[in-house]
């Protein structure tokens, strides 16, 4: 099921969708989308930002914020707010110009969700350079192999798996190592400072600490 | 073990193309002991254990069975990073059990976690970091001469000279094996260095400690020199130290901290602090196991001869660091005796012990010492109650012996092993006729 925004969609967004074979739902807010998704979680979204551009966007931000974020997020913008998608990478998968053409939007969903296709079928989790193949626990960075330690692994994967988002050293502990272990919560510190040293230097951002609550992945490329 | 676990490490032997696993583990003496298989036996030895004669090991002899099992630690599993273009190579420590699989009690590592174990019972887990110096020498011919390399200072940027670039790839290695470094230099002596670990829980620390010697010794053999651990190489240049950054932690909570004490130390630091300072000469002969390493505990260098604490004195055993920005997580104490000829499963394990009695028995904190202890004289300082620390081994084993302290952290096997190898080592030292002997006494008696 595929959350659309806004809620009732325009005419042609609805059409394009119905023709095209996808199963959707209209949301009118992000809290509205919180409510209405379904037990599995939205497989996507189709965010209209032009009537509504501030809606738009925090809907984008909270499927990204979601327990089990959200992926496969296409926005729609007018040709005046392609400035808007400037700093917003981390919150939609691909775009299409409003107002668009039924046949490249169409085109554009189905290369996102094959994308998942191809994606689940290999099992890899891609982030900016970093390739984790979950298959055969292999980890690369630019190309060269990672060598990791099984829980700096399974650490790394977590974290890749769940991009932009927050985690406490408690929460990562639980998920993560899930079982006692000798080194209490501060393990988690341990380790992420084992995966920056790993990542090398010009890398090593890719996991920031967020002061007094823990660490987050990704978005390294407007942090320093 | 979790068969994830197993399966992440047959799934990288297998895609990296692992020509050969290397079984660590250590004898009770602290050595690094070796055995390699072959990928193709990886998942029995992770299933079942590899079963090996542990006679020929230091303090693994046993009356009855001399077989012993190695139990790979699944998450230890590493790619070495110096593997030549053949083939890669791993490298796993193991944890050594009887053939029933019951925990063996001559294993260091084995002894370790069962302390750390009770730590736990209690709500801690025990964090250490070191602070290691070494000496980088040229290769000892037969006369095993000390041939110093550079003739820098403390903090002198060398950058063109070998032992510099020699560190610098010690670290890289190290990083890569999942070591991180928090600091390096070079330090006071010509050709020493100090090299510190960012801290991590006790057994990780322990076991990055040997890969640690390991990894110095081997880079510096790529080049053609020879790293040495040794205590005190040079009599009149200060010896090598394992100082210890040692806190410990409940949950995410530094248990050492209390922001309203003026050190920001805790009723719980003290204490530990305290058990310590109480035990120290019980636990001596394990934190500083050699003949050579009393010879660096002397004064007039920066080792400890007095068992006192002071904030910022360098002559006392135990330092209280004044933590960056009051940041309660970089609250610690630094036991300042240990030398990194030590056995670290055993030093950890002492360590933990005497501090954990602390804090059982409430034990008091005595006075700061923050006056130069090395310029006082032994009246004064028997008088406010400071003792020496052990001053020969041979002093260090009577002490130990009749320490139930100890005797209960090591275990029983452990503990008689060590007293009998190092009686045994002290005997020979006793008997030998030194140059110093004959240079004093030959002609003048």
């Amino acid at each position: 099921m595929i959350a659309v925004f806004p809620n009732p969609p325009s005419i042609d967004l609805a059409r394009t969708l119905d023709l095209a074979g996808y199963r959707w739902k209209a949301v009118s807010s992000a809290d509205d989308a919180a409510k209405s998704e379904p037990v599995e979680g939205w497989a996507g979204a189709v965010v209209m930002c032009d009537e509504d551009p501030e809606g738009g966007w925090a809907l984008c931000r909270s499927l990204r914020k979601n327990d089990n974020p959200v992926g496969h997020v296409l926005v729609l913008v007018s040709g005046a707010q392609l400035a808007d998608l400037e700093m917003r990478d981390d919150l939609f998968d691909d775009f299409c110009l409003s107002p668009f053409h039924p046949r490249e939007l169409e085109s554009r969903l189905r290369h996102m969700f094959f994308t998942e296709i191809r994606g689940t079928r290999e099992s890899l989790v891609e982030y900016s350079g970093l390739i984790l193949n979950l298959e055969t626990y292999q980890a690369s960075f630019g190309g060269q192999p990672l060598d990791l330690t099984y829980m700096e692994y399974e650490l790394l994967k977590f974290l890749a798996q769940n991009p932009g988002k927050v985690f406490s050293r408690e929460t990562l502990l639980s998920r993560v190592w899930g079982y006692e272990y000798f080194g209490g919560a501060r393990t988690v510190d341990v380790h992420i400072r084992r995966l920056r040293a790993k990542l090398g230097e010009e890398h090593a951002n890719l996991i920031q600490t967020v002061r007094s609550v823990g660490y987050r992945f990704g978005q390294s490329k407007w942090s320093a | 073990m979790h068969d994830q676990q197993k399966d992440y490490v047959l799934r990288t032997v297998e895609e990296r193309g692992i020509r050969l696993v290397r079984l660590w583990f250590t004898d009770v003496l602290g050595n690094l002991k070796s055995f390699a298989i072959s990928p193709a036996e990886m998942e029995n030895a992770l299933n079942d254990g590899m079963s090996f004669d542990g006679s020929s090991i230091d303090g693994y002899s046993r009356v009855q069975e001399s077989d012993v099992l190695a139990l790979p630690d699944a998450n230890t599993f590493e790619v070495l990073p110096w593997a030549d273009a053949k083939g890669a190579e791993a490298r796993v420590f193991c944890d050594i059990a009887k053939l029933d699989g019951t925990p063996f009690d001559g294993d260091p590592r084995q002894v370790l976690k069962r302390n750390l174990g009770l730590a736990r019972d209690q709500g801690y887990s025990f964090y250490v970091a070191p602070d290691i110096e070494y000496f980088y020498l040229a290769p000892p011919d037969s006369t095993n001469t000390p041939v110093l390399l550079d003739e820098g200072g403390f903090f002198d940027l060398t950058s063109t000279d070998i032992p510099s670039s020699l560190r610098k790839e010690t670290i890289r290695t190290l990083e890569t094996m999942s070591i991180p470094v928090e600091y390096s230099f070079h330090e006071d002596a010509p050709s020493q260095h100090e090299i510190d670990l960012r801290h991590t829980d006790a057994l990780t620390m322990a076991d990055s400690v040997m890969t640690f010697r390991f990894v110095v010794k081997e880079i510096a053999a790529l080049h053609n020199v020879h790293a040495t651990f040794m205590p005190k190489p040079l009599e009149n240049i200060q010896g090598s130290g394992m100082h210890l950054h040692l806190s410990l932690f409940k949950g995410e909570q530094n248990a050492f901290y209390d922001e309203n004490d003026a050190y920001n130390l805790s009723p719980t630091a003290k204490c530990f602090m305290a058990g310590l300072l109480r035990h120290a000469a019980e636990i001596t002969a394990v934190t500083n196991q050699t003949v050579n390493s009393y010879k660096r505990l002397v004064p007039g260098f920066e080792a400890p001869v007095h068992i006192s604490w002071a904030r910022n004195n360098r002559s006392g055993l135990i330092r209280v660091p004044i933590a960056k920005r009051n940041s309660d997580s970089a609250t610690r104490i630094e036991y300042r005796s240990p030398d990194p000829a030590c056995n670290p499963y055993l030093a950890f394990s002492v360590i933990l012990a005497a501090g954990l009695r602390g804090i059982q028995e409430g034990y008091e904190l005595p006075v700061e010492a923050d006056a130069n202890l090395f310029e006082m004289d032994n009246d004064v300082l028997e008088k406010m109650s400071i003792h020496q620390l052990p001053q020969s081994l041979n002093e260090a084993l009577h002490v130990m012996e009749n320490s139930t302290l100890v005797a209960d952290a090591l275990g029983d096997h452990i503990f008689e092993w060590f007293l009998r190898n190092k009686r045994a080592e002290w005997r020979t030292y006793k008997t030998h006729i030194s140059q110093y002997e004959l240079g004093r006494y030959l002609r003048s008696l």
